[in-house]
């Protein structure tokens, strides 16, 4: 099932649960998967039009009434360009509201560079107060939307809307402050966010073979970062790769890197190398980019050689 | 009523000279501009518990124009929201009195504001938030006229007007001034009346947003205008610095100015007609 889809029926349980859920749209309900929830939710989903600030705004004002309003479009304009709007009417005012941004980084695909955000973990992360979530399969978002829901602050989700393959068993038991092993290994610490997390997954196959072994962690939950786990894995192995569909700046691998900043353990990166995005399907783009499985090995075996 | 009012408007007048003058520095233009709205929306029009200052169903103001925060707290200090000695904390380090509206620090703030255009839009969200828990508030909203340059008070005036939040009445403080020169000479946004209207809401104008019977007549009119199904723009045409002629005579630099305890005396024996 695509994520979109998993996200829209998420949405429509807890809807049906509690009528102060709301869902707010700026002209991509269709693309975020929730514009056949209308007809059934009339009171509780609005489409703003093509008005992302004040989208946020209004959000922030129905959250002073009481309601659970979730804003949704994608990752650029429902951080970059509102960013003002997050900082001032939701985190500053202590606001509830949830901010769902789709297509992440690459997976803009054919959108190209206007429409990927390679910034918005690091525009929202210097921004207090607010969580950010990036989910890595269906299970764990469907695991997820209740706890995010329920969690009594900004949220920001961080959404692949396409079909994504299982990484974890259906009996996961997710923890939104804590990282999730997903190999075991004593030789280097891979920790992956989002998208990337399968190719790490086959890089880190690739690896064992070559005699490298590698502990492989998802960091779902950017901010605040599981620093217990991430500094437990890396003084295990003493070597650490980050990787992210995002900017190697401002991300997943900054957090890490803020994380082991008082460690003598060396850091690696893949990620996008600080450039804005282009046209292309995701297997040209992960090539462009330099986050390929093959990348992902080279990157590995260069950190471990760093020990 | 009118007599109280006026006289509650000099109360609210001199409780704001007096503490931007203890200060030494402030929004001082535009605070005095906006204290006959105030008054009447404080001390006539809102359903409103000082006691219980998160009372559900309450009517709420949402001042967009969050530098004008000391004459909302001078409003709610004579309202009896909180002691007037607090206000002699404003912009403090560690008050409950910031320049700009906070929602989580001052009793009686309902929206935290100051980065202009926002708080319209949250005003907007929370008449909306009031159409569907059908508790039949009244959703207050002042924006500055220069505030009216920012693109998000039109995303939110046709939202509104689209939505036919009837339930949301707004003001312009129509004063004229910014803080480099006119609004006129720096990107004019008359014809405001005629926007409004475009935009699908009632506009009523008011010639002068300084005389507390014109601004009560005028808020009266715009609450019957609840039920109609279309918001309601209250043109507030008043003068930056009203009050204190010094003040007035400063014009565009009476935006956010040094004020003096002892000019803060003068003021108020000016606005007492002790002078």
């Amino acid at each position: 099932m695509e994520m979109r889809a998993v996200y829209a029926n998420c949405l429509a349980e807890l809807m049906e649960k509690d009528r102060h859920v709301c869902v707010l749209d700026a002209d991509l309900a269709k693309a975020s998967g929730t514009r056949g929830l209308y007809e059934k939710f009339p009171e509780q989903m609005f489409d703003c039009g093509i008005a992302e600030q004040n989208m946020a705004s209004i959000a922030a004002g129905l959250a002073s009434y009481g309601f659970k309003p979730w804003i949704e479009s994608f990752t650029p304009f429902a951080t970059r360009r509102i960013c003002d709007q997050i900082a001032i009417s939701i985190a500053y005012a202590k606001q509830n509201v949830k901010i769902v941004g789709t297509d992440p980084g690459i997976s803009a695909e054919l959108n190209g560079g206007t429409h990927m955000s390679m910034e918005d973990i690091g525009v929202v992360r210097s921004i207090p107060g607010i969580v950010i979530f990036e989910p890595v399969d269906a299970v764990q978002l469907r695991a997820a939307m209740p706890v995010l829901n329920d969690y009594p602050g900004c949220v920001y989700v961080r959404l692949f809307r396409k079909e994504l393959p299982d990484v974890f068993p259906a009996d996961y038991k997710f923890n939104l402050f804590k990282a999730d092993t997903l190999r075991e290994g004593t030789d280097l610490s891979i920790f992956v966010s989002g998208l990337p997390t399968v190719d790490v997954l086959t890089a880190a196959g690739q690896l064992a073979g070559e005699g490298i072994s590698c502990d492989v962690i998802n960091v779902h939950t950017i901010k605040p970062i599981d620093k217990e786990t991430v500094l437990a894995s890396a003084r295990k192995t003493g070597a650490v790769l980050t990787v992210e569909n995002h900017n190697v700046i401002g991300g997943l691998h900054s957090a890490v890197l803020e994380t082991l900043a008082q460690e003598k353990i060396p850091v690696c990166a893949v990620g996008v190398p600080d450039r804005f995005g282009e046209v292309g399907k995701l297997p040209y783009l992960r090539k462009t980019m330099g986050m390929t499985v093959e990348d992902i090995v080279a990157a590995a075996k260069g950190a471990a050689a760093l020990k | 009523m009118e007599t109280n009012l006026k006289e509650i408007c000099r109360d609210i007048r001199c409780d704001i000279m007096t503490c931007i003058g203890h200060l030494g520095v402030g929004h001082v233009g535009g605070c005095l501009s906006v204290v006959e709205l105030l008054a009447v929306l404080y001390f006539e029009a809102m359903h409103i518990d000082p006691a219980n200052p998160t009372m559900a169903g309450r009517d709420r103001l949402i001042c967009s124009k969050g530098h004008a925060g000391p004459a909302v707290y001078a409003t709610l200090a004579n309202r009896g929201y909180f002691d007037k000695k607090e206000l002699l904390t404003l912009n403090q380090g560690g008050t409950h009195l910031p320049s700009h509206c906070d929602m989580n620090l001052t009793r009686g703030i309902d929206m935290t504001t100051g980065s202009l255009g926002q708080g319209f839009s949250c005003a907007v969200g929370a008449a909306l938030g009031s159409k569907l828990e059908k508790d039949g508030a009244t959703i207050y909203a002042i924006i500055g006229d220069g505030e009216s340059q920012e693109g998000q008070i039109w995303e939110a005036a046709m939202f509104a007007s689209a939505k036919q939040l009837d339930n949301l009445i707004a003001f312009t403080d129509y004063n004229k001034l910014q803080i480099d020169d006119t609004v006129a000479n720096v990107n004019d946004i008359a014809p405001l009346a005629d926007k409004w209207t475009a935009f699908g809401w009632h506009v009523i104008e008011v010639e002068d947003g300084n005389d507390v019977e014109q601004v009560s007549a005028a808020v009266a009119h715009a609450k019957g205008n609840i039920g109609s199904g279309r918001p309601t723009m209250v043109i507030l045409n008043t003068v930056k610095g009203c009050g204190v002629s010094f003040i007035e005579k400063l014009g565009v630099a009476n935006h956010n100015t040094q004020v003096s305890e002892a000019d803060a005396q003068r003021a108020i024996a000016e606005i007492r007609g002790e002078e």
